[in-house]
């Protein structure tokens, strides 16, 4: 039930990510000053932002940043922690070693605290929030792999690829790699809802996305000022963020279960 | 116990000596000149000179990195550029605030999680379990940057029960500290009741009630007890989580404390202050992991011999 439902909410602002600026007749960026800090009505259904701007166009806008983030994150988080993770693990010794080290390091420094410092120096833009946040993500695939590497490289039928003579890159490849993409799966999804909490964060922060772009995370922030006479500049951003990341965690949480019955 | 306790101290001084050692070259990721940056364009070169002497970046890098490892070793992190103190003092006078904050968050967090938990235990799989899995799972979703606003909007702005900003008494730190402690209470319920379905199908809760114990005792009284020592572990390697949800917590609602400073520091370009910020909650981090670590090694046998 839950799955369906985190589906549902992935699809619905995938699709509204892709179709909806067209749909809606607003454009994100011309701003009606005039009626700034309007409540929702009839032609503005999330009301209009502090500079008079349709809440809803840039909140459509704002869904192709999140999961722009999101993806790229994730993605490049995890084929990165899968190549070193398995390597580490395959090869083991003081190759292992080192790359455990730094992971130690890496994972010394608690969420999005590096990304916080990294962007802090390289400067708030959308590329250096990518850039941070896989410097950081790709740690957990990596531990994750490097353990389950570990468990695989035992198993006979990689000890007897290996014993056919097969190079390392082929064993890993072919027969180990693919062995740990369920579990990387479930994580890539959760990941999906912390790219893109922490991208919201770091552009609440002052230090994502800059505006007049609109992101959830910027739009929250510029929503901060006026709590008391336009609470609906931090209502409807901050339920898009929390709608999505639900449904990342809805369906994370029934494929892990899938995966490993035992945590149900 | 003293060889493991001696062997987690010797294996976290190169994690610590990685974290400064990655946040000595913060500063040097800085594009183009950090003091130029720092100043500001319209600087004039004497007084961005005069600056990059004071940060010291004229010397070699190897002298640079000795001399920061040298002054971490003596508790100097630097001189804030913004403030013209030394960057300890200034993080000295905002820890209690931060500590206060993060504590209270944590006894929210405990407060909300024990009960979810032992009614997902004991309704494992019916309507109340899966309500308060649902719940638990609402509040990991919910971004505390949105929680905070929310509830300032309702019991500040339209009950005007709390204040929406600032500290002083009790009042003021009550949304600060739900808004922070939300999100780690719903991953404790999530563990209580994982620990807690574990412990229930132990021989001795059935032996307990054979004895004619009540099934409420026999949980409340045994099992419960038995399954909080993960749920403590959790909560102490969540601490790293609260100390980075202060950063925002304490920007939401303008809380004087180490997370705020962070962020006063990037916005006015403090990069010492903002390497100390970040080097002092890493290694804090660090240090409540291993007091984590020593405790569990102390409180499970096996651990010390892995």
């Amino acid at each position: 039930m839950t799955r369906r439902l985190g589906i549902g909410i992935i699809a619905l602002t995938v699709v509204s990510a892709v179709v909806g600026p067209w749909v809606v007749p607003h454009d994100p960026q011309v701003q009606w000053l005039a009626h700034r800090l309007e409540g929702p009505s009839w032609p503005h259904p999330l009301g209009l932002d502090e500079l008079g701007r349709d809440i809803l166009a840039r909140l459509l806008v704002g869904a192709r940043i999140s999961l722009f983030v999101g993806l790229s994150v994730v993605s490049v988080s995890a084929s990165v922690g899968i190549l070193i993770g398995s390597f580490a693990g395959y090869v083991g010794g003081r190759t292992d070693n080192v790359i455990g080290r730094l992971m130690d390091v890496l994972l010394a420094f608690p969420g999005i605290l590096l990304a916080i410092a990294l962007v802090a120096v390289l400067g708030p833009s959308l590329t250096n929030v990518v850039l941070a946040l896989v410097s950081i993500g790709w740690v957990g695939y990596a531990r994750l792999v490097r353990g389950q590497v570990l468990k695989i490289r035992e198993l006979e039928y990689v000890q007897a690829a290996r014993a056919l003579g097969a190079p390392v890159s082929r064993v890993l490849w072919r027969h180990v790699i693919p062995a740990t993409l369920p579990s990387v799966t479930v994580q890539a999804t959760i990941g999906m809802a912390g790219a893109i909490i922490a991208e919201a964060s770091l552009s609440f922060l002052g230090l994502g996305v800059q505006p007049p772009t609109p992101s959830w995370g910027t739009m929250l922030d510029a929503g901060r000022a006026h709590l008391f006479d336009a609470p609906h500049l931090t209502l409807f951003p901050g339920l898009a963020i929390a709608l999505l990341v639900l449904g990342f965690n809805f369906v994370g949480d029934a494929l892990r279960d899938q995966i490993d019955p035992r945590t149900n | 116990m003293i060889r493991f306790t001696i062997r987690r101290l010797l294996l976290t001084v190169p994690v610590l000596l990685g974290v400064a050692t990655l946040v000595f070259s913060l500063l040097h990721l800085v594009p183009g000149d950090p003091a130029l940056a720092m100043l500001g364009e319209s600087a004039s070169a004497s007084d961005v000179e005069e600056l990059r002497e004071r940060l010291g970046l004229e010397r070699p890098l190897p002298a640079q990195y000795v001399q920061f490892v040298t002054g971490l070793v003596q508790g100097d992190l630097g001189t804030s550029f913004r403030y013209g103190t030394p960057v300890a003092q200034e993080i000295g006078q905002r820890l209690p605030r931060t500590l206060e904050l993060a504590a209270a968050a944590m006894v929210v967090a405990v407060c909300l999680a024990i009960p979810l938990g032992v009614l997902g235990a004991l309704f494992r799989g019916q309507a109340i379990d899966q309500a308060a899995m649902t719940v638990s799972l609402i509040g990991i979703s919910m971004p505390n940057f949105w929680l905070g606003p929310l509830l300032a909007i309702v019991f500040a702005v339209m009950l005007g029960w709390l204040p929406v900003s600032g500290t002083g008494t009790w009042r003021h730190l009550v949304l600060p500290a739900v808004t922070l402690g939300t999100a780690l209470s719903a991953v404790l319920a999530r563990m209580t009741r994982a620990s807690l379905i574990e412990e229930l199908r132990e021989l001795y809760v059935l032996a307990a009630q054979a004895r004619g114990l009540s099934k409420r005792r026999a949980i409340l009284g045994h099992a419960l007890r038995n399954s909080l020592i993960p749920v403590v572990t959790i909560l102490g390697l969540q601490f790293g989580a609260v100390l980075t949800g202060t950063i925002i917590t304490e920007t939401i609602f303008a809380w004087p404390g180490v997370g705020r400073l962070l962020i006063q520091a990037i916005n006015f370009r403090d990069y010492p202050l903002v390497q100390g910020c970040i080097l002092f909650i890493a290694s804090i981090y660090v240090m409540v992991n291993l007091l984590v670590d020593l405790a569990y090694g102390w409180l499970d046998p096996r651990i010390r011999y892995e």
